[in-house]
């Protein structure tokens, strides 16, 4: 608590100064010759898809902490990790879909990458909804643990589905051998602010969980003790 | 071993007896079935086309209907408590009632299926793969609904949030399912990638999901 209370709002700032430069450098980049304008949707589709799949990967490694190790922050981590990752996905998936409307021509394509993005979506949305439905909060961070190590199966299919099914969506770009570096340079600008400020959001969602779990803890205590303080005068008389 | 069967053989008389469960099942599959040529009009040309879509949704949907009941009763009477202490590993007691469920859900429906094939036009020629990948796929479909209960035995909202969570991992088998009877309706005789691939799924799951779903239950009756 004490390191990430100075290395969150630094983080956090780190993460607007990247982003600004990334905006900057993305409205420098030149239209494609193709695309136009749209290929900068490039800057916010790409980090955010990254993004999707690395904190679910986070959320896995997390769980199998929580079940191997029993590590309480773990649970902490995996829990603030859910929402963010949700919202990443959904940020994926809609300025994809705005990028797929001017360049396929339509908003929404059943191919292969889009079809697994969306199922990695509806994993984020079972495990937020499985921990919300338990009463029990060590059982419900458990028991998402293991839908968590259940669900990793998706991220093989979604890095490989543009090669096993040659549909729509391109390939994955080889970075230093396809993509000129008028348009690397932001690209990879963007992506790094985009992890830095989800690192600063997680790092800040974690120490809310943690804070509420202490206010929870001492409730519980205070209950407690008034509960055996009133107890006592009624057993002495 | 023999209690392996026991548990099999239990849990099969107990679905096949209380009643209901089955009935339901088949029930909704029909009633799903019957809902599509209504709202999308009866072309037949159309519903020939899409009947082996149609039959397997329909074939997901009322499979999940009774899955929450996999271990539910079992819980509310303590048998879960002592199924867990057992000396025959949690993991196989599991691997019994998916069975069970297999043999109670999943294969009716599947005989069901051409019934249901009847009324949407479906060739009749397509019936020994619709047969062959339904009974390929659907054991795919218990076994992975296993974790979905499992997962769910003490959550408020259980029915509901089973197919939230169980509904995204059934569209791999999903998927091959179709697509394995599309490809074996065209080349009759081979057995195509995508069949391989669907009974590839099955019999993962019914290796791995056990795993996950004792897991899930020792922490709740632990």
């Amino acid at each position: 608590m004490a390191l990430s209370g100075w290395l969150m709002p630094a983080l956090a700032a780190a993460a607007i100064a990247v982003i600004a430069v990334g905006l900057w450098l993305s409205f420098q980049a030149p239209p494609d010759y193709q695309q136009g304008h749209t290929v900068k949707i490039m800057f916010i589709h790409v980090p955010s898809a990254w993004l999707a799949m690395a904190i679910y990967l986070m959320i896995a490694v997390s769980s199998l902490g929580l079940l191997v190790f029993r590590h309480p922050l773990a649970d902490v981590s995996a829990k603030a990790a859910a929402p963010l990752g949700a919202a990443f996905t959904l940020l994926a998936l809609v300025t994809g879909s705005l990028w797929g409307k001017p360049m396929w021509g339509a908003y929404w394509v059943w191919d292969a990458r889009l079809t697994s993005v969306l199922i990695l979506f509806f994993l984020y949305l079972g495990l937020i909804a499985l921990r919300s439905s338990i009463d029990d909060e060590t059982l419900a961070g458990r028991l998402t643990a293991v839908l968590a190590l259940v669900g990793i199966v998706i991220l093989p299919i979604i890095k490989f589905s543009v090669d096993w099914w040659h549909t729509l969506h391109q390939p994955s770009t080889r970075f230093t051998a396809t993509l000129d570096p008028v348009f690397r340079t932001p690209l990879l600008v963007m992506a790094l602010g985009f992890t830095l400020m989800m690192i600063a959001m997680h790092m800040k969602a974690m120490r809310n969980e943690i804070l509420r779990r202490r206010i929870k803890a001492l409730t519980l205590r205070t209950v407690e003790r008034a509960g055996q303080s009133a107890v006592v005068p009624g057993a002495a008389g | 071993m023999s209690a392996f069967l026991t548990i099999l053989r239990r849990d099969l008389r107990l679905a096949f007896r209380e009643g209901g469960a089955l009935g339901t099942a088949l029930g909704f599959n029909l009633v799903v079935v019957s809902m599509l040529p209504l709202s999308l009009g009866p072309d037949l040309n159309l519903l020939t086309r899409i009947a082996p879509g149609v039959l397997w949704v329909a074939l997901l949907l009322s499979a999940l209907l009774s899955l929450p009941r996999l271990f539910e009763a079992d819980h509310e009477d303590g048998v879960l408590e002592v199924l867990a202490t057992a000396p025959l590993p949690l993991e196989m007691t599991v691997v019994a009632k998916a069975l069970a469920h297999w043999l109670s859900t999943g294969v009716p429906l599947t005989l069901l299926a051409p019934l249901l094939g009847l009324m949407l036009n479906m060739e009749l020629s397509a019936y020994p793969a619709l047969i062959a990948t339904m009974l390929l796929g659907t054991p795919a479909i218990s076994f992975i609904g296993a974790i979905g209960a499992a997962l769910t035995l003490r959550s408020r909202r259980g029915g509901l949030l089973i197919a939230l969570l169980v509904l995204p991992l059934y569209i791999p088998t999903l998927i091959f399912g179709i697509s394995a009877l599309d490809a074996s309706s065209l080349a009759d005789g081979n057995v195509s990638a995508s069949t391989m691939i669907l009974a590839a799924i099955t019999l993962a799951s019914t290796v791995l999901a056990p795993l996950a779903a004792a897991a899930a239950l020792r922490m709740q009756v632990g």
